[in-house]
């Protein structure tokens, strides 16, 4: 068998608790002052790569591949200080003016010339929520694909993975490989990166292309035109004052206004 | 045709709810564009896909018939929906948001130099298509530039689908060429993973905890509150796939869907696939230290506050009053 080559395209994404704002041409959040971190699928999609690598036991290869600005780079470093062992940076400044497929063409670009034997995604990003991104990419790598994976396993054919379905549901599906894969969150227990993890990711390499190179921009399919606030279903009752004054409420309104206790 | 072309997911037993909502959501764009809306749907001769609407019935249903499309496969129905989109060149295809939608629509949409504005909530004119970013922490509209059919999936539950009951509508059967060797993926039987032994889907009283909660070592306080309730304990998914709680309490899209008179949402953020498996609560009470949280767009009773002083103030006062 030849050495396995694993690529993992994760995402950079506002850190969950960070306080959101909407930019002045109402056309994304505004940036400055944002923390970020790994797309939490994206994460998962990782850990299920250095497991394939490790289980496999030969020289295989992890490398993980972002498209984004400048600061993407950060998020790759900690990619590669949790095993990986080069990175990719597409560097792209307008992200979000760019829809899935636009995104994906990206990615495709840059995986293609690899010649992978398997590739990653992380089944959502936190921000767009597109859940699309690694299906496209299937498509345009000529690939079969699976979507919401939590476990796959190398076999003598491909790959034997097994598909979250909705309420508890579960399949298994057998695919050729190479093959894209949109990992789902949850599948495995996610590893902390060492210190000499974090100390080896410095000097491992991270190759930048830049966007413009990787072929003529098309016309967009879809466009992002307006970001706004979401607006209530319902008029909620909001009790206040200190944790002993609000709890105290919200008992009296439940026991009998709500009639539930 | 130049229409709307909507989907029907199921194969023999009639319509899905999933379905009407679809077709709700299609009568809506039809009522800013004006186009006729036709139905399509992967089935056999003898089923009955289409059997009843809710609303008007479209003006004509698409019965996609093969033997290789027994079993679902992306591969499969790309080949086929692609055949019929080209055949029918509807202006839109609409679909619902389900996990075999998204599963094969990214890959239909791109076969036609398209992306699928996935996930859509509300449709306005224009039309303008509406789904949340950030996990319901803000909303996107999104326009269609024409050229090209556009591809769209509605978020379940978001259009209601009303009318009296309409009748049946002429059934057109198409067969698409599929050849096996284009099939690449071979699925295998679903089954469940967990023994089901707790029946959330009957409690009547639920306190639900989310990754507010930091750690497992601080799930007593949540135990507290439940048991001075009577109530069961539930999670969202984090909790779960951190092995905090076992899956079986996991509550939403792929955990179960509750329907209690009061929920409790401890440290829940208010993502889509949490809130549809509470929507059927009598009453829903929020704590959560974020106030924009949208979990508070859905509750009924709600305290911004750190659940860590809240939650053994709220036991307290629970204790008391009995
Ligand atoms: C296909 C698919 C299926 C999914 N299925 C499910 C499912 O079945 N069920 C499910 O739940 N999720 C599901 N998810 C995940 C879902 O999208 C969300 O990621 C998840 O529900 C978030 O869980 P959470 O609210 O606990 O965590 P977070 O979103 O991280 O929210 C934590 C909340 O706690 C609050 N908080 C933090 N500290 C405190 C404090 N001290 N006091 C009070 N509040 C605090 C924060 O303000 C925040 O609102 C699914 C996702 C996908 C893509
Ligand atoms: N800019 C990007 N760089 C790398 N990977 C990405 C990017 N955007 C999306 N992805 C991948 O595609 C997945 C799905 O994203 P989305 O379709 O936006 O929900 C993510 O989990 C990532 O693995």
């Amino acid at each position: 068998m030849t050495d396995m080559k694993i690529i993992v395209a994760i995402k950079q994404v506002p850190e969950r608790d960070a306080p959101l704002r909407i930019d002045s041409a109402a056309q994304w959040i505004g940036e400055s002052g944002l923390r970020y971190a790994m797309n939490e699928p994206d994460a998962y999609a990782l850990e299920e790569a250095l497991r394939l690598k490790e289980s496999a036991g030969t020289e295989g290869e992890v490398v993980a591949v972002s498209a984004g600005p400048e600061r993407v780079g950060t998020t790759l470093r900690e990619a590669l200080a949790k095993g990986a062992d080069r990175a990719i940076h597409i560097v792209c400044g307008d992200l979000a003016s760019r829809d899935a497929l636009a995104v994906a063409r990206l990615l495709a670009a840059a995986i293609q010339p690899e010649n992978p034997s398997l590739v990653l995604t992380g089944l959502q990003s936190e921000d767009l929520g597109q859940g699309q991104t690694g299906v496209i990419l299937a498509e345009l790598l000529g690939l079969p694909h699976a979507s919401l994976i939590v476990q796959a396993e190398m076999t003598a054919t491909g790959l034997k993975v097994k598909r979250e379905l909705e309420e508890g549901w579960f399949q298994f599906i057998e695919l050729p490989a190479p093959a894209v894969l949109t990992i789902q969150s949850g599948g495995n227990k996610l590893r902390y990166a060492t210190l000499m993890g974090i100390k080896r990711a410095k000097t491992k390499p991270v190759r930048t292309l830049a966007a413009a190179d990787l072929g003529l921009a098309s016309a967009p399919a879809v466009i992002l035109d307006q970001v706004t606030l979401p607006q209530k279903q319902k008029s909620t009752q909001m009790l206040s004052g200190s944790a002993e004054e609000a709890a105290a409420a919200l008992v009296e309104k439940l026991k009998f206004e709500a009639k539930v206790l | 045709m130049s229409g709307i072309l909507v989907v029907q997911e199921a194969r023999k037993d009639g319509n899905t709810r999933a379905f009407q909502e679809t077709l709700a959501a299609g009568r809506v764009l039809a009522g800013y564009t004006g186009l006729e809306i036709e139905a399509a749907g992967v089935g056999d001769s003898n089923s009955n896909l289409f059997a009843e609407f809710i609303g008007p019935p479209p003006a004509a249903a698409h019965a996609i018939e093969h033997p290789l499309l027994s079993r679902y496969t992306s591969d499969g129905y790309v080949l086929a929906f692609e055949q019929l989109i080209r055949k029918l060149q509807p202006a839109y295809a609409v679909f619902p948001h389900s996990y075999q939608a998204r599963d094969f629509v990214p890959r239909l949409a791109t076969r036609f130099s398209q992306a699928l504005i996935s996930d859509v909530t509300a449709i306005e004119s224009g039309p303008a298509f509406v789904r949340q970013l950030f996990q319901g922490k803000m909303n996107a509209v999104y326009r269609h530039p024409g050229g090209g059919p556009c591809f769209v999936s509605i978020q379940s539950g978001a259009f209601r689908p009303d009318g009296t009951s309409g009748g049946v509508t002429t059934i057109d059967h198409f067969t698409p060429e599929i050849d096996a060797a284009q099939i690449r993926t071979r699925p295998g039987d679903p089954f469940r993973a967990s023994a089901q032994t707790v029946d959330l889907g009957s409690a009547q009283r639920i306190v639900g905890v989310g990754r507010g909660i930091k750690d497992a070592a601080n799930l007593p306080l949540v135990q507290d509150l439940a048991s001075a309730l009577g109530a069961e304990l539930a999670a969202s998914r984090p909790i779960c796939d951190n092995g905090w709680l076992p899956m079986e309490r996991q509550v939403g899209s792929s955990g179960q869907t509750v329907a209690p008179k009061l929920y409790v949402a401890a440290g829940i953020s208010g993502a889509i696939q949490h809130l549809v498996g509470i929507k059927g609560s009598q009453c829903i009470v929020a704590i959560n230290k974020d106030r924009d949280a949208p979990i508070f767009e859905v509750a009924d009773y709600g305290i911004a506050g750190d659940l860590f002083e809240v939650l053994p103030a709220l036991t307290a006062a629970v204790k008391k009053a009995k």
